[in-house]
C-alpha cells in the first residue's frame, strides 16, 4: 500500500508517494538521497539516525515515514545557514567533536534538539540528553566541549 | 577535558598550518554537514541487493546446500555457495584457512554458507529462505579447554588438538631471576572477549564490468591493498583488473584490518550477477564477523627484590581464537613480545596458546595482543608492591628503561618519555595527597602501558618501502597529496597535510588530499599497528622536501641567482640579500613547469632491517622504530550495595614523541582510555551453549554512553623520537591498556578488594565485595616479605 506523504523537510514542503511500511530513515536515505542521516544499528540502539521532528529528537530508524505526515522534519542537511556551518557544526568541527564522523549527524541533531529547549545546558545535562547517541571514537569529551562551545556562542550572539 | 580552544592556532614552528598546530580535521566539514559519503551512502542506482545466509550451527559438516529453488525465484540474479571460491584467504600468508563461503564445514554460528543478489530486499530475503541446507552436527567447542580436550575433533585438519599456535620463548634466565627475587607471586587473570563496535556497520559495493572482466569495489576497509590482493587470489583474477576504493570509513579499531568475508562475497556476487551488488551488513553481522580481542586467561608470575626491582617475569597466556586463523598467530606473539619494552626486565619467559574454538574469529583490536597481558602484569606488580610496602608509582620508577637501549628480545627503544608521564599524572591527580585518603568507596589507581608506532616488518615483505607519498603540482599551483593511507577517523589525512604544509611553508588552502583509490594513489601498507603518523608522515616529509628542492631551483632560476642564495618563504621566494625582490609561488610554479609540465614528487619510508625485531621465530612481532608510552591515574567510586563502579576522572599522560596535532593527540588518547574503560567495566560478548551470540547488538553489548563516561584529562609528553617525523610517534593505542589495571587498582584503593576478572560488572563487583577472602588470591610461590 502506498499513499501520498506530505511533510515539511528542512523548511520546504514535500509530497511523495511512499509505501506505508517505509521507515523515515529509508525515506530520507533511499527516496530523497539524504544520506547524512546514518543507520548504525539494527533498530534503536545507537542514535546515529537522530533527526528532529517538530524540533524534538527522534530516531528515524524507529519511525514510520507516514508517522510524521504534516510535521516539520529536519536533518543534518538542513543545518547549514546560507552555506556556512551552523554554530553546532562549527563547534564540532573546530573542537574535534567528530573523528570518524559516522555518529556526528545524529549527535549534532540531538544536540540541536537540546539547545532549542535549553540554550545553556550544564555539562551533566548534556550528558544525559545525548546518552542515547553512541560514539566509539572520542570518549565523548570533545563532543561535550563542542556542545558547550556552541551554547556559549549562542549566548554571546 | 582540555578546555575548548580555537582550532586555528598557528604551529609552534611558525608555519600557519604546520606541525604542532591544533588544526581541525581536513575532512571535518564534510563530516559535520552530512556530506561525507560512507560506503552505504554511495549512489548505486540499479544495484542489486546482496544478502548472506549464515550458519545457525556452531560446528557442523555441510552435507548439502540446495539452491535450486532460490535460483528459480524471479528477480534473483545470483546465488552462490562455497563452490564459488576454492581459494582460502587470511591476513597471514602462512595461516590462510578461511573461505568466503564455507566449504564442507561451518565453524561458528554466523559462518557464511550461501549468498544471493536480487532486485530488491524482499526478493533477496525470499531467496535466502528458499535455500535448503543439510548438515551433520558436530560438537561445539566454546572454550579453549573444551577444544583442547583429548577427544575433541580438530576444527582444522592441520591442527590436531586445536591449538593454532604455541609460542615458547625465554629471554634471559627466568629461573635464576626468580631465585634471586625476595618476593615471587603468581596469579591468574581473566579478560572477556570484546568487540570493536565501530559505529559504521560493514558495507561493500562491488561493480563487475562483464565486458572487460574488471572489478571495482568500494569497501569499509582499513587496508585496501589487503582487500585488493585477497580479491585477486579468491577470484583468480589479475590484480591489474581490480580497483579498490575506500570511501569515508566510520571507525575500525582493527575490525577492518583483515579482509573480511563479506567483501569477497560481494565481489563474487557481482561477478556472478554480471552487475553491481550492494551488500549492507546488519549490526548483528558485524558481531558475527567479529575479529575482536580474544577471551584471554593469563597466568602471571613475577619476581621482585625487596626494593622493587623486577627480576623475572613468566606469563602463560591462553586465547580463545575462534573458528579461523585470521590474525591469531600475531595476537599470541604480541601478547608475549610486548611484555618487554615498557620496563627494564632482565628475564622473561612466555608460553602462549592460541586455540581454535567454535566462536567468531578474533583478530586485531586496538592495542593488539598487549592489553590483557598488560592488565595482568600491572595488576600483579601493584599487588606485590603493596606487600613490599612500596607505592605503585615508586615501584615503576625503580624499573625504568634507559633509552637508547635494546630489550632482551631485540626491540629497540630510542625514545622513552615514561618517567615524565609518571611525573605528570602523579602531580595532576594529586596522587601523593589523595591516594588511600578519599574515604570508603572512593579510590585512585594507576598503571602504565605502551604500543608500537607501526610494525617494523609488514605482513608482505617484498622489499617495497613501507610507505609512499606522491605530491602532484600543476598549472593551478595547487598541490595534491596522493596517499594510500586509510583515514578511518583517526585523522591521518590531516597529519599528512600538516607535514607537507610545514615543509613547504605554503598556504594550507593549496593542499588537497586524495586517498585510497588503487587506480590513483600509491600503495600503502594500511592503517594498522598505529603505523601511519610515523611511516607515512616520514614519507610525506621526504616528498615535500623533494618538491621543495625542485621549486627552490626554479625560483633561483627565475631570480637569476644561485639556489644557495635563495630564501624560501613558502608563498614566495627571494634572494637572501634582497628581500624586496621576491617572486610569488604561482610564478615559481610557472617557472618549474617549463619544459616538463605537471610535476610529481615522491617520498618513501622504510623501517631498516635492524629495527625488524629479534632473530627468534616470530621475532618481528612487536618490533617497531618507536614505542609510545603512557601512564594514567583513574579515580573511581564504588557503590558497595549495588556493586556499581563509577569512573569519576582519568588523568592520562602520553609520550607521543611530538604532537603534530595536539588536539588530535588529545582526541586519540581520550578515545583509547575510554575504550579501555568499556572493556574494563561493561563490554563482553557472550554465547549460548549452542554457540549462538547472545549480545550481538549495541544495547546488550554495553558500550559506555555519554552519561557514564568520565572526564579524561590529557597530558602530552614529547620525547622527540630520533626517527619519527619531527620526533612523532603513535598516539592512539598505547594509552588503552593501562586503564584496565589502573581501574582494578582504584577499586582496591576504594574498597580493599581487587578484581582479577574483567569486565567488572555490578554482578562481579558485588561478588568480589561479599566473598570471604579479603585480598585477591595471589598465590604465595615464595617469600613473605
Amino acid at each position: 500500500m502506498k499513499s501520498i506523504l506530505s511533510l515539511t523537510l528542512n523548511g520546504r514542503p514535500r509530497e511523495d508517494v511512499v509505501p506505508h511500511n517505509t521507515l523515515l530513515l529509508d525515506y530520507l536515505r533511499d527516496n530523497l538521497h539524504l544520506t547524512g542521516t546514518k543507520r548504525g544499528c539494527d533498530g534503536g540502539e545507537c542514535g546515529a539516525c537522530t533527526v528532529l521532528v517538530d524540533g524534538q529528537p527522534r530516531l528515524a530508524c524507529s519511525t514510520l515515514a507516514h508517522g510524521v505526515a504534516g510535521r516539520h522534519v529536519e536533518t543534518i542537511e538542513g543545518m547549514r545557514q546560507n552555506g556556512r556551518l551552523d554554530r553546532l557544526q562549527r563547534a564540532f568541527h573546530e573542537n574535534l567533536g567528530t573523528q570518524c564522523g559516522f555518529c556526528t549527524p545524529g549527535m549534532i541533531m540531538a544536540a540541536e534538539g537540546l539547545l532549542r529547549t535549553n540554550p545553556t545546558p550544564e555539562r551533566e545535562t548534556i550528558r544525559s540528553a545525548l546518552a542515547g547517541n553512541l560514539c566509539r571514537c572520542t570518549g565523548y569529551i570533545k563532543i561535550l566541549d563542542a556542545v558547550e562551545a556552541a551554547a556559549r556562542e549562542e549566548a554571546s550572539a | 577535558m582540555n578546555a575548548p580552544q580555537s582550532g586555528l592556532q598557528a604551529s609552534r614552528t611558525g608555519v600557519a598550518h604546520g606541525v604542532g598546530a591544533r588544526l581541525p580535521l581536513i575532512d571535518g566539514v564534510d563530516k559535520v554537514t552530512g556530506a561525507a559519503r560512507y560506503t552505504a551512502d554511495l549512489p548505486a542506482a540499479g544495484a542489486l541487493v546482496g544478502r548472506i545466509l549464515r550458519s545457525r550451527w556452531a560446528h557442523a559438516e555441510l552435507l548439502e546446500v540446495d539452491v535450486t529453488a532460490a535460483r528459480a525465484l524471479p528477480g534473483v540474479q545470483a546465488v552462490i555457495t562455497g563452490e564459488a571460491c576454492d581459494m582460502p584467504f587470511g591476513v597471514i600468508p602462512i595461516a590462510q584457512n578461511e573461505f568466503p563461503l564455507a566449504r564442507g564445514r561451518v565453524r561458528y554460528c554466523g559462518d557464511p554458507i550461501a549468498a544471493v543478489a536480487a532486485v530488491d530486499e524482499a526478493t533477496a530475503d525470499a531467496a535466502l529462505a528458499a535455500i535448503r541446507v543439510r548438515v551433520r552436527e558436530l560438537p561445539a567447542y566454546l572454550t579453549p579447554a573444551a577444544a583442547r580436550a583429548a577427544d575433541a575433533i580438530p576444527l582444522h585438519d592441520n591442527r590436531p588438538g586445536n591449538v593454532e599456535r604455541e609460542v615458547h620463548d625465554q629471554f634471559g634466565d627466568a629461573e635464576a631471576g626468580f631465585a634471586a627475587a625476595d618476593l615471587v607471586r603468581e596469579q591468574t587473570y581473566e579478560c572477556a572477549e570484546v568487540h570493536h563496535a565501530m559505529m559504521e556497520p560493514n558495507a561493500t559495493l562491488a561493480a563487475w564490468d562483464a565486458e572487460r572482466g574488471h572489478l571495482t569495489l568500494h569497501s569499509v576497509t582499513q587496508v585496501p591493498y589487503y582487500v585488493h590482493l585477497t580479491l585477486a587470489r579468491c577470484m583468480h583474477m589479475d590484480p591489474a583488473h581490480i580497483r579498490v576504493i575506500k570511501p569515508f570509513v566510520g571507525g575500525g579499531f582493527g575490525h577492518r584490518t583483515e579482509t573480511l568475508n563479506f567483501e569477497v562475497i560481494c565481489a563474487l556476487l557481482a561477478r556472478e550477477a554480471r552487475g553491481t551488488v550492494r551488500l549492507l551488513q546488519t549490526r548483528e553481522e558485524c558481531f558475527l564477523v567479529h575479529r575482536g580481542r580474544p577471551q584471554t586467561q593469563v597466568r602471571m608470575k613475577l619476581g621482585l627484590t625487596r626494593d622493587g626491582r623486577i627480576t623475572a617475569c613468566h606469563a602463560e597466556v591462553v586465547q580463545r581464537g575462534g573458528g579461523y586463523g585470521g590474525y591469531g598467530l600475531v595476537t599470541i606473539l604480541y601478547a608475549g613480545a610486548m611484555l618487554n619494552g615498557l620496563y627494564d626486565i632482565p628475564a622473561v619467559k612466555y608460553d602462549g596458546y592460541r586455540v581454535y574454538t567454535n566462536t567468531p574469529a578474533c583478530g586485531a583490536m586496538r592495542g593488539h595482543g598487549t592489553v590483557n597481558t598488560r592488565f595482568a602484569f600491572e595488576s600483579l606488580l601493584d599487588t606485590m608492591a603493596a606487600e613490599l610496602d612500596l607505592d605503585p608509582i615508586t615501584v615503576r620508577r625503580r624499573n625504568l628503561l634507559k633509552a637508547p637501549t635494546e630489550t632482551i628480545n631485540g626491540l629497540k627503544v630510542l625514545s622513552y618519555g615514561l618517567p615524565q608521564c609518571l611525573d605528570r599524572v602523579e602531580e595532576a591527580s594529586g596522587w601523593r595527597a589523595r591516594r588511600g585518603k578519599l574515604g570508603k568507596g572512593r579510590g585512585l589507581g594507576m598503571a602504565c602501558s605502551h604500543f608500537v608506532s607501526g610494525s617494523a616488518k609488514p605482513v608482505h615483505w617484498h622489499g617495497e618501502p613501507h610507505a609512499v607519498i606522491l605530491l602532484k603540482l600543476d598549472f593551478d599551483a595547487g598541490i595534491t597529496i596522493l596517499t594510500g593511507a586509510s583515514d578511518i577517523g583517526q585523522g591521518s589525512s590531516t597529519i599528512v597535510a600538516q607535514i607537507v604544509a610545514e615543509v613547504l611553508g605554503v598556504d594550507y588552502g593549496r593542499l588537497r588530499v586524495i586517498a585510497n583509490d588503487s587506480a590513483i594513489t600509491p600503495k600503502d601498507n594500511g592503517s594498522y599497528s598505529s603505523r601511519v603518523t610515523f611511516m607515512v608522515g616520514n614519507a610525506a616529509a621526504q616528498a615535500a622536501e623533494n618538491l621543495k628542492a625542485i621549486l627552490v631551483t626554479a625560483a633561483a632560476r627565475r631570480l637569476g641567482i644561485d639556489a644557495a642564495e635563495l630564501d624560501w618563504l613558502g608563498e614566495a621566494a627571494c634572494p637572501r640579500s634582497e628581500p624586496a625582490r621576491h617572486v610569488a609561488f604561482a610564478d615559481v610554479v610557472e617557472e618549474a613547469l617549463k619544459g616538463t609540465g605537471t610535476i610529481t614528487a615522491k617520498g618513501v619510508f622504510t623501517c631498516p632491517p635492524e629495527f625488524q625485531g629479534g632473530k627468534q621465530r616470530g621475532g618481528a612481532v612487536g618490533s617497531t622504530m618507536g614505542f609510545s608510552y603512557a601512564a594514567q591515574v583513574v579515580e573511581v567510586s564504588v557503590d558497595e550495595e549495588l556493586g556499581t563502579v563509577t569512573v569519576e576522572k582519568v588523568w592520562a599522560a602520553l609520550d607521543c614523541g611530538f604532537a603534530i596535532n595536539p588536539m588530535s593527540v588529545e582526541g586519540q588518547v581520550q578515545g583509547a582510555v575510554w575504550m579501555g574503560m568499556g572493556q574494563a567495566l561493561s563490554e563482553e560478548t557472550c554465547y549460548e551453549a549452542n554457540g549462538l551470540h547472545q549480545v550481538a547488538n549495541l544495547l546488550d553489548y554495553r558500550v559506555p554512553t555519554m552519561a557514564e563516561s568520565p572526564e579524561i584529562e590529557v597530558h602530552i609528553v614529547e620525547s622527540l623520537d630520533p626517527n619519527g617525523p619531527f620526533g612523532a610517534k603513535e598516539a592512539s593505542e598505547g594509552p588503552l591498556a593501562g586503564f584496565l589495571p589502573a581501574l582494578a587498582a582504584a577499586i582496591e584503593d576504594a574498597v580493599g578488594r581487587r578484581p582479577s576478572t574483567l569486565p567488572v560488572t555490578p554482578e562481579r563487583m558485588y561478588d568480589l565485595l561479599h566473598r570471604k577472602t579479603r585480598r585477591p588470591r595471589a598465590e604465595p610461590v615464595r617469600g613473605d616479605a
